[in-house]
């Protein structure tokens, strides 16, 4: 297990969430829409462009920009 | 009066029950202690007239958001009866705690699960006594698209209000410490209360997303869509457009024209060729804009707009929006009004600001009429569409050229966290009863300004008395003569500058003050057109119209929704100039290569 940020991760692996990094009232989103501790994410896919990514979490389905998902620090396989 | 107010998060269907609990009877109202306008409607409940309030949706009642602190100043300062909580029932488990926030409060609650049906179908299965007993209010499941469960929500409602006592306001203190407790708790409850499948998996919104949000087709899949959906709406929409304009100009014959003779003759034009063909106008154009609504509600209900937003997220965040700006300028394409107000999802000032700058460059359904018009009389058949496609070419053009220019005054480090729900296929009810509120809108803005337009441009052409009526000697053509040598140097004339004044306060005029302008109507109007412009003035004349203030309403709504007079000031300023500048460098441009 090592710990990466959750734009690090490779689309399609699934990470358990360790901390988020976020403030105010972008953390109170994240957590309303289920970021917590202990979580898993999973990237689903990237648009083009370096566009933003959409991410699963429970039965949820997100977009949040790169440079946001690089607050999400999660625990990711190998 | 008792008093309900609704509460929950954002897509939980929170709208939808509140029309089917209250009818098409939700008036925008002002209440003590906020100052944005909620929708409200008074409601017979069993014996007794109950006030119904929609709040605005809401993550965390302890929240800094706009919409949180308008949620908290409302329960401070209005006493509520009754607090009805929705959640989203396939969602229940990130939902749970602002439940359990609002329980704190100490009101008279009540738990409405909505979308059950989505729930059962992913496996998710509730034990709703359970559920009633840890939260300790009723727990009513339902589906408010389908109204399955609705009438035993309504009738838990009446019991729960006939036995309330009178409330008082409630006071919020906020202890974010406690609210990690309230998580906890939370997963607790949905652990003992709460079936949930191992993997949630929406098959069938994963396999449409897999096309929809393909990195290669997704956006010219979407631009397919959109054109379709265009097309549709000019299609079914210019019959019923003629048909309408047939009927009132039945209306007009057989009833209106015969009072010639009894009405005194500036009266009678006044009314007549002043107010009614003036409201005429608006009136021809509902079924373009309901279809146009039918259309927008049931993209914006089926989920695809958040799509749309993940596919241009990249684009407009180099220009200083975001995803949800260009769908905005998707929106102005019908009207700009409704896409103005839609900014209201944004939290961070600036980039409200900047997407409401871009927004009024928008090719509007009303700009796109006066621009069939002249396209069609001064073009070739095979040039024409070519023209139109320019047109709307410039539009996003200014609009990315003015975001741009602006995107270092009104910056934003807004982060942008936008959920893709499950693709779902809205009722035809939910459909006709959001297009009615968004159409019922819409005309009581434009009614008032046509009205007053309509009038001012009848006294201004048929004043002074005594000198023919659109004549260079009436007011119209005074204020025309001035203007003339600021718009002179764009190839525009005295009265093509008349006509420009008028559709300042709505481009639906532009085409009827040229026609009181020229004395004609249609075709014959149309032939005239190419005798009194070449293509070169009457390209300007379309860029001008284009760039320039679409109309007050816009202007109206942009004063409402910045609530700042410079703002709004500069807005027309930028516009103006940039519709002068377009036009001159065009037309000299043009002039200059010999056209």
């Amino acid at each position: 297990m090592t710990m990466v940020r959750l734009s690090e991760l490779a689309i399609g692996q699934p990470g358990i969430i360790e901390e988020v990094d976020a403030e105010g009232h972008f953390r109170q989103r994240l957590q309303a829409l289920g970021f917590r501790i202990g979580k898993e994410v999973r990237p689903i896919r990237q648009a083009l462009f370096g566009g933003p990514l959409q991410v699963r979490i429970g039965s949820v389905n997100v977009m949040l920009r790169r440079n946001d998902a690089a607050l999400i620090h999660v625990w990711a396989e190998g | 009066m008792k008093r309900i107010a609704l509460l929950g998060m954002p897509n939980t269907g929170k709208s939808t029950f509140f029309n089917r609990l209250t009818g098409a009877s939700a008036r925008i109202g002002n209440w003590p202690g906020i100052t944005v306008d909620l929708l409200g409607a008074k409601i017979l409940l069993g014996a007794e007239m109950v006030e119904t309030v929609d709040l605005p949706g809401i993550y965390d009642l302890h929240g800094f958001a706009e919409d949180e602190q308008v949620v908290r100043r409302f329960l401070q300062n209005n006493p509520v009866d009754l607090l009805c909580v929705i959640l989203n029932a396939a969602q229940i488990d990130q939902q749970l705690p602002l439940a359990l926030q609002l329980r704190q409060l100490g009101l008279k609650a009540v738990l409405v699960l909505n979308m059950v049906d989505e729930a059962e179908r992913l496996g998710i299965r509730f034990d709703t006594a359970a559920l009633a007993a840890g939260l300790g209010c009723p727990v009513c499941p339902i589906s408010a698209k389908y109204g399955q469960g609705f009438p035993e929500t309504r009738e838990t409602l009446r019991q729960l209000l006939s036995h309330a006592k009178p409330a008082d306001t409630v006071a919020l203190q906020v202890d974010f410490a406690a609210d990690e407790a309230l998580i906890a708790e939370a997963e607790r409850l949905v652990a003992r209360t709460v079936t949930l499948p191992r993997m949630l998996e929406h098959d069938l919104t994963e396999r449409i997303d897999r096309v929809a949000l393909h990195p290669l087709f997704g956006i010219p899949l979407f631009f397919l869509a959109l054109y379709l959906l265009f097309q549709a709406v000019y299609t079914v929409g210019g019959p019923l457009q003629d048909g309408v304009a047939w009927l009132l100009e039945q209306f007009r014959d057989l009833a209106l024209v015969p009072l010639q003779t009894i009405l005194p003759s500036l009266l009678y034009g006044l009314l007549v060729e002043g107010v009614y063909d003036g409201l005429g106008t608006v009136a021809s154009f509902v079924p373009v804009i309901v279809l146009f609504f039918l259309g927008m509600a049931l993209v914006e209900d089926s989920g695809y707009l958040a799509r749309i937003a993940f596919l241009m997220d990249a684009l407009m965040a180099r220009m200083g929006l975001d995803g949800r700006g260009f769908v905005m300028l998707l929106m102005g394409f019908g009207c700009n009004v409704p896409a103005l107000m839609g900014t209201r999802v944004m939290r961070s000032r600036g980039l409200r600001l900047l997407t409401m700058l871009v927004i009024p460059f928008s090719l509007c359904s009303a700009r796109l009429q006066v621009f069939v018009f002249l396209t069609t009389a001064l073009f070739s058949p095979a040039q024409a569409p070519l023209v139109l496609f320019a047109l709307y070419l410039v539009s996003f053009l200014t609009a990315f050229a003015t975001a741009l220019l602006f995107k270092n005054r009104l910056q934003s480090r807004e982060p942008l966290l936008i959920e893709l729900p499950p693709y779902r296929l809205p009722t035809f009810e939910q459909i006709v009863l959001r297009s009615w509120h968004e159409v019922h809108h819409f005309l009581s803005r434009a009614s008032r300004f046509i009205i007053a337009g309509v009038v001012m441009i009848w006294l201004l052409t048929h004043l002074p008395t005594g000198v023919p009526a659109g004549s260079p000697d009436t007011l119209a053509g005074i204020f025309g003569g001035w203007l003339e040598p600021l718009l002179r140097p764009i190839g525009i004339d005295q009265q093509m500058a008349v006509v420009l004044l008028f559709g300042f306060v709505a481009k639906e005029i532009v085409l009827g003050a040229m026609a009181v302008v020229y004395g004609l109507e249609g075709d014959a109007l149309a032939q005239l057109m190419t005798h009194q412009m070449d293509w070169v003035q009457a390209f300007s004349f379309m860029l001008f119209t284009l760039i320039y203030t679409p109309c007050l309403s816009t202007v109206a709504t942009m004063r409402g929704e910045s609530k700042s007079v410079a703002f709004t000031g500069a807005s027309i300023a930028w516009s103006l100039g940039l519709a002068w500048l377009f036009s001159f460098v065009f037309y000299q441009g043009a002039r200059l290569l010999g056209y």
